[in-house]
């Protein structure tokens, strides 16, 4: 198991977090008692198979959704207790997000959908610094339509990065792409988190990810059952799968 | 095997069905209102026009209603066989008419009479009367009448009652024995008005002797009517009849089309086959435009659903089908529901006609033919609506449909490409990006949102114009009080009587005499009114309230009855004058007068009464009085044998507004409420469409950090942009269809629309579109704020 690197600054800490759906009949416990601690800057990988909740946790933590027990700090303030405009003010200032679906806006420009963000934020770059950090600076005027899957997924980090924000949570950021594209993907994503020193978290069910990682959690059944602390991280372009 | 899978499946594919619409369901019952408010109407207006025509047919057939009408001054009896002689003749009737005064319990001011006589021994064989209550006159009975209904109902008499009428000179009690109905007035209107006005104009029949009797008119009659044989030349009865009474005074036999009861039928009829059929296509216009937007959308959420289906074996025809039913199911619903309705809507057409007009019944009920007829066209405007949606989807074939559909194709916007972008805050940009993609649908929702707003002001402007016609007519054109008519014309020294009546504070003498107007080949009956040239208490005024002076020598005449004869300003028209000597005068038209009501020719009294050769006479006067003798006024001009008829301007103004203001209310509330149901499904649909579309991309936004109110902006401002950009282009809309309506009603002999649109039309139309689009907006809103932020983001589409 692992020791915490104690020098640095806690961002989460998750204490006890459940979480059930009711479905009807059926009670689905998508969380069974998670404990969490994510640091300053660092690169985490969340590992594990398809529906063992890693999704609900990120959610969580991004304050799209509440737990149904348990709490999260985040910086010392309990998210737990806030109401939804603060979740919506939490989110504005503090998070961003990337998804497997990319999530674009079709009728903006990849420098528009980043300036969406810009412009509701309070010390954002500007939407082409922005594109340049994903390498699509030339690609600004273009739309969603006219970029492939793995440019709109950059434009797409490029948008949750704009505001330099404190985390950056990505859900299964390469599941629609193929491998090539997936490692220009993640190699956007490393470089956000060591150049802004952004904290990262990457939902994955691909192993080979986890490489990349300071930490790999390992999620099972609603609870995480290992944590590992990488010696050496690898470049996302040194993946291979 | 393969059968009992496949049957197995289709029943699914109903569940699917149900659970769709239950998805669906504000939208469904939407689109649901708008079918059956098309249904409604139709079958609502066809029904009304069959019942209307149907009606009269069978009462003019039952009661024998006369196909030519002549009236003279005094023709001896043995004319009669001289008229039946006339080839195409099948029956004549001779009778008495006269006009008498009336004093009515309770009833302060003159009210004018109509006198017709009845055969002693048996009823009339044309015209004959329908009996509501009371019995038949008792032969010889010198002192019982039967009266029609409207006019016993407006003065509120009743059997048994009695009324006091100045017969030559003399004032005679009549009791009234029944109550009847007549074909020749479903209408009654008093000579002059343009309107009926039951209270002050009752028409009576009374046995034949007594009224001979009383009018010095034994052994001769003074009214024909006549019945033809089937296929004669109506043109040439009238001609031969015209020759055998003008010695006797004859004043132009006419035929149904001038007799005034059945023109104003005949119009109420010609509007409603004019008007009937726009609200009915409106509806079913936009209903097909709402199934098209709403199944676009439905089958494209459900592209993959359709690609799996196809994958089983399905054929394009089975899903098609399938979203047929769709269709099918909600337009029957809304058929259902509009003829119900539409049959509660005939109820209200019902009272209303019924009020109206006299009939011995109404022949409404439902018409199971109109509803069919209905429900199909609805099926098919839904179908036609729904077709290509349909079609666009089921097309593509299953591998493609399978993979997520491409990202949707944005460009800069025009305004952008202007430079002007840089201005725009992206959210203003989404909103103009995104209406420029789907343009057809934006414009047509604009379109149709429009169309409310249009149809709005079309209800209002026919009151706008109403009251324009109010106050044109009983403001401007009549600025006396009372009108008075002699039996007679008599000389203009009859001014200086009625002058002399205490109370009367001013009079001025006018002359109508009954012509044949005649240019080419072409003539029509009418009265030419002369004026003094500086008359004051009358005026002729068109309808943009310009004025004109009766002429010194020549004739005014309203413009569509130079039109009917083909004369210009210029032209030398024939007057063949009806009475006294009969000449016929030449005279040119010197301007024709776009008036609004009747066909009116008018001259100056001076060169009408040089033309006739005779001493200054007149027919009528104008008074003006002091409106605190008005009772004593009225007592006086009872007592005047030589005067006919008395009309008070007052209460022919309180008749019109009346009769019309009773069924405005009703149209204008209808008109209203199908507005706001247009409206509504438009601009909800709208809203519902749009959230469907655009949940993904607000979804995401709120992820990272809108509020609810920035994306409730993104949204609604489309909806917004559609209903600014829908206001002016529906007072536009509404501008032409009353435009083109006032051109339609502009040629009604009777009664002619005038084209008046007032601001507080098109304020009222604005702020009823604006609330019901805020409302769709609330409703869309409340879902905004139930958006399921994770699952959206889970999903591909
Ligand atoms: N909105 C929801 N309603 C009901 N059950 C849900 C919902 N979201 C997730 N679940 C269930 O919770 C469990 C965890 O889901 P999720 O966090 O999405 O897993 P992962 O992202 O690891 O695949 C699964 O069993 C899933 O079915
Ligand atoms: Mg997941």
């Amino acid at each position: 198991m692992s020791s915490n690197p104690p020098h640095r600054e806690r961002v989460f800490e998750a204490h006890d977090v459940t979480k059930t759906y009711h479905m009807g009949e059926v009670d689905v416990q998508a969380l069974r008692g998670v404990d969490l601690e994510l640091y300053s800057g660092e690169f985490v990988v969340l590992l594990g198979p398809s529906g063992s909740g890693k999704s609900t946790l990120l959610n969580i933590l991004g304050g799209l959704d509440v737990p149904t027990a348990g709490t999260i700090r985040y910086r010392g303030d309990v998210l737990t207790d806030f109401d939804d405009s603060a979740l919506t003010g939490y989110r504005r200032r503090h998070v961003g997000f990337v998804f497997q679906f990319y999530n674009l806006i079709p009728s903006l420009t990849a420098e528009e959908n980043v300036a969406l963000i810009t412009e509701i934020a309070s010390n954002p770059m500007t939407p082409l610094e922005a594109l340049s950090l994903v390498d699509l600076a030339k690609r600004r005027t273009h739309f969603p339509a006219q970029l492939s899957g793995g440019e709109q997924q950059r434009v797409a980090i490029a948008r949750a990065v704009a505001k330099r924000p404190d985390v950056l949570l990505c859900d299964e950021p390469t599941g629609a792409l193929d491998v090539h594209t997936g490692i220009l993907v993640l190699d956007a994503i490393q470089r956000i988190n060591e150049e802004l020193g952004t904290t990262t978290a990457v939902i994955t069910h691909n192993a080979i990810i986890a490489e990349m990682a300071d930490r790999v959690i390992h999620v099972s059944d609603g609870k995480i059952v290992s944590t590992d602390v990488n010696s050496t991280k690898r470049r996302a372009e040194e993946l291979e799968w | 095997m393969q059968r009992f899978v496949i049957s197995q499946m289709l029943l699914s594919l109903d569940r699917k069905l149900l659970r769709d619409l239950r998805a669906l369901w504000g939208q469904a019952i939407a689109i649901a209102l708008v079918i059956a408010s098309g249904v409604a109407t139709f079958v609502n207006s066809q029904n009304a026009l069959r019942s209307l025509e149907s009606t009269r047919a069978a009462f003019y057939e039952r009661s024998r209603f006369a196909e030519v009408f002549a009236g003279a001054k005094r023709v001896p009896d043995s004319m009669k066989s001289r008229l039946e002689e006339i080839p195409g003749v099948a029956h004549v009737e001779t009778r008495i008419v006269e006009g008498v005064n009336l004093d009515i319990p309770d009833l302060n001011e003159p009210a004018l009479g109509q006198l017709i006589s009845v055969p002693d021994t048996h009823p009339p064989l044309l015209n004959q009367l329908y009996l509501r209550r009371g019995r038949w006159l008792k032969p010889g009975a010198d002192d019982e009448v039967l009266a029609s209904e409207k006019f016993a109902a407006a003065n509120e008499l009743d059997i048994g009652d009695t009324i006091a009428a100045i017969i030559n000179g003399r004032r005679k009690q009549l009791r009234i024995v029944g109550v009847v109905l007549s074909p020749e007035y479903v209408f009654q209107v008093k000579p002059g008005d343009i309107v009926p006005d039951p209270k002050h104009y009752g028409v009576m029949w009374m046995n034949e002797e007594a009224l001979s009797m009383a009018f010095d008119m034994e052994g001769a009659f003074n009214d024909v009517a006549v019945e033809l044989l089937h296929g004669a030349n109506i043109d040439e009865v009238i001609f031969r009849m015209d020759e055998l009474l003008d010695p006797y005074g004859g004043r132009g036999a006419f035929g149904r089309k001038d007799q005034i009861s059945h023109m104003i039928l005949e119009g109420d009829i010609r509007g409603l086959k004019t008007t009937g059929l726009i609200a009915p296509t409106i509806f079913l216009c936009v209903a097909a435009f709402l199934f098209n937007v709403v199944l676009t959308r439905t089958l494209a959420l459900q592209r993959e659903q359709i690609a799996a289906l196809k994958a089983f074996g399905y054929t394009n025809f089975d899903i098609a089908w399938h979203y047929i039913k769709f269709v099918l199911v909600i337009t029957l619903a809304g058929a259902v529901l509009g003829t119900v309705g539409g049959n509660l809507l005939a109820g209200f057409f019902t009272e209303m006609l019924a009020r109206v007009y006299q009939y011995p019944e109404i022949l409404i009920r439902v018409r199971w033919s109109i509803v069919a007829l209905a429900i199909s066209v609805a099926a098919t405007a839904a179908l036609l609506g729904a077709s290509a949606a349909i079609w666009r989807a089921v097309r593509v074939p299953p591998a493609e449909a399978m993979r997520p559909e491409p990202p949707a194709n944005f460009k800069p916007t025009l305004i952008e490409q202007l430079g002007l972008g840089r201005m725009l805050p992206n959210v203003a940009r989404m909103v103009l990006r995104q209406l420029q993609r789907q343009r057809i649908k934006t414009c047509v929702s604009i379109f149709a949102v429009g169309l409310s707003v249009g149809i709005i002001v079309v209800g209002q402007f026919m009151q706008d114009a109403i009251d324009y016609v109010t106050d044109l007519q009983y403001n401007r054109v009549q600025l006396y009080d009372i009108q008075v008519n002699t039996v007679e014309p008599l000389s203009t020294d009859i001014t200086h009587a009625l002058a002399s009546i205490p109370g009367v504070m001013h009079v001025e003498p006018m002359r109508s005499v009954p012509a044949r107007v005649r240019y080419g080949p072409h003539y029509r009956r009418v009265a030419v009114q002369s004026l003094p040239t500086d008359v004051t208490l009358t005026q002729l005024m068109d309808r943009h309230r310009a004025t004109w002076q009766p002429p010194p020598a020549g004739l005014v005449m309203s413009k569509i009855l130079a039109e009917q004869l083909g004369a210009k300003v210029g032209d030398l028209v024939s007057i063949e004058v009806l009475e006294g000597k009969r000449p016929t005068l030449k005279l040119p038209v010197l301007a024709l007068l776009d008036d609004i009501a009747g066909l009116n020719v008018y001259t100056s009294l001076d060169s009408m009464n040089r033309l006739l050769r005779e001493a200054p006479r007149a027919s009528g006067a104008y008074l003006r009085i002091d409106q605190n003798q008005q009772a004593e006024v009225y007592q006086e001009l009872k007592e005047i044998p030589a005067l006919a008829g008395v009309s008070v301007r007052e209460y022919a103004l309180q008749s019109f507004q009346d009769t019309i203001a009773q069924n405005m209310g009703t149209i204008k509330a209808i008109n209203l409420t199908f507005a706001v149901i247009i409206a509504l499904g438009v601009v909800y649909n709208g809203a519902r469409i749009a959230l469907s579309e655009r949940s993904r991309e607000l979804a995401t936004l709120r992820v990272i950090g809108f509020t609810r109110h920035e994306i409730s902006a993104i949204l609604l401002g489309e909806l917004g942009v559609i209903t600014v950009l829908a206001l002016p282009l529906g007072m536009g809309i509404g501008w032409s269809f009353a435009y083109l309506l006032s051109t339609y009603l502009a040629n009604e002999e009777a009664f002619r629309f005038p084209f008046i649109i007032e601001k507080s039309t098109y304020g009222l139309a604005v702020s009823v579109v604006l609330t019901a689009s805020v409302l769709s907006a609330l409703l869309v809103r409340r879902k905004l704020d139930h958006l399921d932020l994770i699952a959206v983001l889970k999903s591909r589409e």
